[in-house]
């Protein structure tokens, strides 16, 4: 074991991981940070908490990670370089440890031109293949990236992120080789639409190996409109919607649009437990946490395991 | 070359108000190729103040040296900045310091923002190429430069955010990640980005001196 989390246990053991996903309040209303992870309790086997999502200031991901901890959910402490040069990020990644966070999501982060403070300066020290590196390095060789012993090394489940459709195609298995190759142990990708896109990359990701090293989990997103699946297509960077996607919630009544999201979803998860080189997936029901324990009953994880 | 653009005029307005008599002072290399400050605009710009002031209220003059970063010529301006109460600089950052440390009992004011530097892709028209980052890995990206071309500089990108050959930023800025990769597969050496960058030296967060080889005995003497 490298960390002991619960997600490396449920992936060890063989089971299909259901992640969630939580994102921290815009302020310190703790209450409802507990609502949002109460939601999840029982339904997935570890949430992601979101670290300053589209560059938007919220609580910070390490401490809503605590509060969701106490809360018995446990979390994915998210990380970008956008915020935080290499001292901060080791500082915080020895403090989320020290209170017991054993999962990490190492990630660029979106520019700060996207959110409420598009004047910072965006720190981007390190990328987010370096970050995912510094972070086993700290781990299996109790070192800090300048190179002094760690007191206490932390044993952090290291997970990082892929987006499985931008071009070019080709080079997109080449990149998750090197996140590999960088030491993350799961992958949790962009949301996933386009199926067919997503079945090729997995295969080659198969072909090269990579599968036998690092758990996949593709990313799983309900739509709740045609409105929210027309603003992901067109809006949203490196998002990939097939227009039959659209065309699906389009044909049914106005009233039925997001049950027919969660049907595709549900038939989207269906297929992954079924795919070879997949581990679980990870479900992103943005600002839809109270549709979680439907969404997991209809997807058929329940209940999860205990390990 | 140094790509500037001159500021605002009421900023500069602002600044020189109050003295009677401004020398403006333009530099003939990167910012007059760029026609930010060379003595084509040092005109323009004394024009515009005495439309503002009146020429009986403040007197303009106008100097313009081949380099500002350069003692060698400002040097030419020693005899003349004394009957001057305050200076304009039209040069870069670098040679408006230069000029202040010249001359330390006048106030110089500057009347470019210094943007990047840059390359000239037709007249007037300028795009940003290096951050002086010190750390030069051209030689890896295809001769495309990440912590420049990057929003993110990032040295193993792209990012989730690449979007279609764009970058997420701007559709209309280009993936330098998606241009790197176009170009090193057009050469066939995409293997020079299989390999991870390790994280970066950033040599540029502190001041820096360059003595060249062969120049160090040289510096020693001049005792600076």
């Amino acid at each position: 074991m490298k960390s002991g989390s619960n997600l490396e246990k449920i992936l060890k053991a063989g089971h299909f991981a259901f992640t969630g996903e939580v994102g921290p309040p815009r302020g310190a209303n703790v209450e409802a940070l507990r609502e949002k992870v109460s939601y999840l309790k029982g339904n997935v086997d570890m949430a992601n908490i979101t670290d300053n999502q589209t560059a938007m200031v919220r609580m910070s991901s390490w401490a809503a990670s605590m509060i969701c901890m106490q809360e018995g959910v446990e979390p994915n402490f998210q990380m970008v370089c956008r915020d935080r040069n290499r001292l901060a990020m080791q500082a915080d990644i020895l403090g989320a440890y020290a209170h017991g966070i054993r999962n990490m999501l190492c990630l660029s982060g979106d520019h700060q031109q996207f959110g409420d403070h598009p004047q910072s300066k965006g720190v981007f020290d390190l990328d987010s293949m370096q970050l995912i590196g510094m972070v086993k390095k700290m781990r299996d060789e109790g070192k800090f990236l300048g190179g002094a012993d760690i007191d206490v090394p932390p044993q952090i489940f290291i997970g990082a992120a892929a987006n499985p459709f931008a071009e070019p195609f080709e080079w997109r298995v080449h990149r998750l080789a090197k996140k590999v190759a960088a030491g993350a142990d799961f992958i949790q990708t962009q949301c996933v639409f386009n199926m067919g896109r997503i079945r090729d990359w997995v295969s080659q990701a198969n072909d090269m190996g990579l599968t036998d090293k690092i758990a996949i989990l593709p990313g799983i997103t309900p739509m709740k409109s045609v409105g929210m699946a027309k603003y992901m297509k067109n809006k949203v960077p490196g998002m990939d919607v097939p227009d039959e996607i659209i065309k699906r919630l389009q044909g049914v009544d106005k009233k039925k649009v997001a049950d027919e999201g969660i049907k595709i979803a549900c038939e989207q998860i269906e297929e992954f437990k079924e795919m070879k080189g997949v581990a679980g997936v990870h479900l992103m029901a943005i600002e839809w946490e109270h549709k979680v324990p439907e969404i997991a009953e209809r997807a058929g994880v329940l209940p999860r395991p205990e390990v | 070359m140094i790509v500037a653009e001159r500021k605002p005029f009421d900023e500069i307005k602002n600044m020189v108000s109050g003295y009677k008599k401004v020398l403006t002072v333009g530099c003939g290399t990167c910012v007059a190729v760029c026609l930010a400050g060379g003595s084509k605009e040092v005109e323009t710009l004394n024009a515009e103040l005495n439309l503002a002031f009146g020429k009986d209220k403040i007197e303009f003059g106008a100097e313009t040296v081949e380099r500002q970063c350069d003692m060698e010529f400002l040097e030419e301006l020693d005899s003349k900045v004394d009957e001057y109460d305050a200076l304009v600089s039209m040069a870069c950052g670098a040679g408006i310091q230069f000029l202040a440390e010249r001359f330390p009992n006048k106030p110089v004011f500057p009347a470019v923002n210094t943007s990047f530097i840059g390359v000239n892709l037709d007249v007037g028209w300028y795009e940003e190429k290096c951050r002086a980052c010190g750390t030069c890995v051209l030689g890896l990206t295809g001769g495309i430069c990440p912590v420049t071309m990057c929003a993110k500089s990032l040295f193993n990108g792209p990012c989730g955010g690449t979007n279609q050959k764009s970058c997420e930023i701007d559709k209309e800025q280009p993936c330098a990640w998606y241009k790197i990769h176009e170009r090193l597969a057009g050469q066939g050496r995409l293997d020079q980005i299989i390999e991870i960058s390790p994280p970066n030296d950033w040599s540029n967060q502190k001041p820096r001196k360059i003595i060249q080889p062969g120049y160090e005995e040289r510096v020693k003497a001049l005792g600076r």
